[in-house]
Formats: C-alpha cells, sequence, structure tokens
C-alpha cells in the first residue's frame, strides 16, 4: 500500500538529501552485481539490515516491501534451481531481496515530493529539451494514482461480479481503462489549473 | 469582474456553448442546468482549462489562459483527481511550487490555510487515508493557498454526505473571493447573489435565484 512508501521519522536517513540517497542506492546495486559471491550478500544485506535501525524502521516494512515480489522470486528461485543448483538458487534470489530492501530504504525515508526535487537536481544537467518538471510530475503521479487505481479496480470488479462477469477479464479491463483514462484527463486539467506549465 | 464576450465552444463539430456574452461582478453565482447543458465547459473557461473556440474571456483586464488559471482557482468535483501528491503538506505545497514561491513563504502560506480551516492534524496525513469531506476540503485549500482572485467549484458536493456538505459550504460562504458555484444542489443557491440557468449550451435564466431556481424547478416537471 502507499502508505507503507513513506515513513515519518527524523533519522539520519530521513535528512540525507534524495540525490544523494538515490546516488547511493544506484552505487550499492551497481556494486551488489559486480562483486559476485556470498560474502558481498552478506555484507550488503548487513548494511542495509544497519539502515532499517538507523531509520528506526520495523521488520514489518522489509516485509511489505519484498511481500509484492514473493511469487516472481520464487519462480527465479525455481528456474535458477533448475538450472543451476540450489546453493546459487539461494545466492541470486537473497541478492535481488538485498536490492530490493535497499530501494525500499531510499523511498521509506523520502517523501515523494522530496524525491521529486531529488529527480529534478539529477537531471539538472540535462539537455534542454529533456522534460524535466514533466518527468519529475509524471513520477509523483505514479505513486500518488497507485490506491487510486486499486480502488477502481475493486470497484469495477464488484460491479462485474454483480453481473456474474467476476470471470471474464474484457469486462473488467475495459471499463477500468475507460475510467482511468477519464481520471487521467481530469487530473491532468487539475494539474494544469493549479499553475504547472 | 469577469466578462464573457461572444464566448462559443465547440468540440469535434458540435456546439457545446453558444454565443455567451456575460459580465459577473457579484460575490456569490450558482450556475444551474441539466446533464449536458454545458454548464461544466462554462465553469472551465473562467480558469482557462477549457479555450474558447470563439470570443474571449476576460478577468478585470486579463485575457491570456495561463494568466488566468494563476487569478481563478478551481474545485473539481472529485477530489481525488485533484489531489496530486501523497501527503496533505506535500500536495498544498505543489502550487506554490508551480509559482516558484521561496520555501519559507510555501510553509507560512501553508499553516496559515490548515489553520483557517481547522486542518493543521492533517497535515502530514496520506491524501488516500482522508474521508470525502476531508479530502474537498484538502482540495480546496489546495486552492486557496495560491491566493486566487476569484473562485470556481465544479458540483463541489456531489460526493459529500450531508454534514460534510454543510461544513463545506459554510466553508465556502466564509470566503472573501468571489466564488461561482455549478450545483445540482439548488439548496445550495438559495442565498447567492445571482443564478445563471444554463440549457442547450445559453443562458437560458440569468437574475436573483428566487425566480430563476422557480423557473427552473417549474421547467423540470414531467
Amino acid at each position: 500500500m502507499l502508505t507503507d512508501l513513506y515513513v515519518f521519522g527524523d533519522s539520519p536517513l530521513h535528512r540525507t538529501r534524495p540525490v544523494v540517497k538515490i546516488t547511493a542506492l544506484v552505487v550499492f546495486c551497481s556494486t551488489l552485481f559486480i562483486v559476485e559471491g556470498w560474502a558481498s550478500v552478506l555484507v550488503a544485506g548487513a548494511l542495509v539490515v544497519t539502515g532499517f535501525a538507523v531509520a528506526g524502521l520495523k521488520p514489518r516494512h522489509a516485509f511489505v516491501s519484498v511481500r509484492p515480489a514473493l511469487w516472481i522470486l520464487a519462480a527465479i528461485f525455481a528456474v535458477q534451481a533448475y538450472l543451476t543448483d540450489v546453493v546459487f538458487a539461494g545466492f541470486v534470489v537473497a541478492r535481488f531481496v538485498v536490492l530490493i530492501l535497499a530501494a525500499a530504504l531510499v523511498t521509506l525515508t523520502t517523501r515523494t515530493s522530496e524525491f521529486v526535487d531529488g529527480i529534478l537536481s539529477a537531471l539538472t544537467y540535462a539537455p534542454a529539451w529533456v522534460p524535466k518538471e514533466q518527468i519529475a510530475l509524471a513520477i509523483s503521479l505514479c505513486l500518488r494514482f497507485i490506491p487510486l487505481v486499486r480502488a477502481v479496480l475493486e470497484d469495477v470488479r464488484q460491479a462485474q461480479s454483480a453481473r456474474g462477469l467476476d470471470r471474464n477479464l474484457t469486462a473488467l479491463l475495459v471499463p477500468l481503462v475507460v475510467r482511468t483514462l477519464k481520471t487521467a484527463d481530469e487530473v491532468s486539467q487539475a494539474v494544469y489549473s493549479r499553475s504547472f506549465d | 469582474m469577469i466578462e464573457f464576450a461572444d464566448v462559443s465552444v465547440e468540440k469535434n463539430g458540435v456546439p457545446i456553448l453558444k454565443d455567451i456574452t456575460v459580465r459577473l461582478s457579484e460575490r456569490r453565482i450558482g450556475v444551474i442546468g441539466r446533464n449536458g447543458s454545458g454548464k461544466s465547459t462554462f465553469a472551465r473557461l473562467f480558469n482557462g482549462i477549457e479555450a474558447p473556440s470563439a470570443g474571449t474571456v476576460t478577468l478585470n483586464g486579463v485575457t491570456e489562459r495561463k494568466a488566468l488559471r494563476r487569478h481563478v482557482g478551481f474545485v473539481f468535483q472529485n477530489p481525488d483527481n485533484q489531489i496530486v501528491y501523497p501527503i496533505v503538506s506535500e500536495d498544498l505545497a505543489f502550487g506554490l511550487k508551480n509559482l516558484k514561491l521561496p520555501r519559507d513563504e510555501t510553509q507560512a502560506r501553508i499553516d496559515e490555510v490548515l489553520a483557517r480551516f481547522d486542518l493543521a492534524h492533517l497535515r502530514d496525513r496520506f491524501t488516500h487515508q482522508l474521508s470525502g469531506g476531508e479530502k474537498q476540503m484538502v482540495a480546496l485549500a489546495g486552492v486557496l493557498v495560491m491566493r486566487p482572485t476569484m473562485i470556481v467549484l465544479d458540483e463541489p458536493t456531489t460526493l459529500l454526505d450531508l454534514w460534510n456538505k454543510r461544513k463545506f459550504m459554510a466553508a465556502i460562504d466564509a470566503l472573501d473571493e468571489p466564488v461561482v458555484v455549478v450545483s445540482h444542489d439548488l439548496d445550495l443557491l438559495g442565498h447567492f447573489d445571482r443564478v445563471l440557468h444554463i440549457e442547450d449550451g445559453s443562458i437560458a435564466g440569468d437574475g436573483r435565484p428566487g425566480p430563476v431556481l422557480a423557473r427552473y424547478v417549474a421547467g423540470s416537471q414531467c
């Protein structure tokens, strides 16, 4: 849920500039892929756990961050175990879990508006034709509208279920897409009306 | 004062508004009309969300659309479509950032608008966790924090329960700024200064609420 995208706090991690956190995340993830072996995963894991503790985050936050990826992680584990061996499959999955938790550590300690400011800072030297403000706004809107689209999906699912169409994908997707596009249209008007250029 | 001079709007060749000419200077103006009559399009002309196909909209000498939207705040029917950021204080700051205001002034204005509507307790709340009434108040605060010259509200109480509707309209009544409210809820408009009845893209009625609303109700009898 969106409530798990940011946890209020005043830790050093909360106070760190978003652009620093994003850069550190990129370096951290790249290093984790470059340096092979269990040792790198264990060190990285220890760093992430320390980060969670410093930020005052609870194990629940870590679990909620990883939960949506559990099915994919299970599939990766199964494929790797089949193609190589169980130990290597465990290594690959452990590395992904550390990556997800590191990314979660950044999002959980960074407000959306700070995140957007960080993206804008990172794009400071991008060519003039890059629509910086629009990219930043698009990212913030994606985060904002996750629960909204989920609510629309639930609405449509219930409505179609009442008509006996709960297993009909078309009956679910068509109204969902139409309502989402209609919402997007009004949102763009709202953004425009609040002096966004 | 806002003036519409021979304003027409066409979409895909279909006329939505036809040659609207009207001057509005009252503090409280209501707009009524059937579904599809063109009243929402009319409302969207006030702050330049819609562009006229012909004619001009002028607010205190300003005609340019970009300038109009700085002067006229717009509150939508569904606050979920208006709130941009996940946290209330961030959303209130959105419009001010677009105006390139310094951080200190942004914070001062947010504090002021939250205090004005007794919303300070919502400052760090997630917007999607607010009640419908709270969301609509935050949407209104997000507009007022930009200190518009005029405020237009498009069916702002449709999604509210009776209690929240009364609370919201009390907040509207207390505003110093001129307000235009588009509504199907005729009770809201009874004490307004002027009511426009839009029908089939034209102004079918215009005047004090009593006679305009009475004719509108009489015309709706099946």
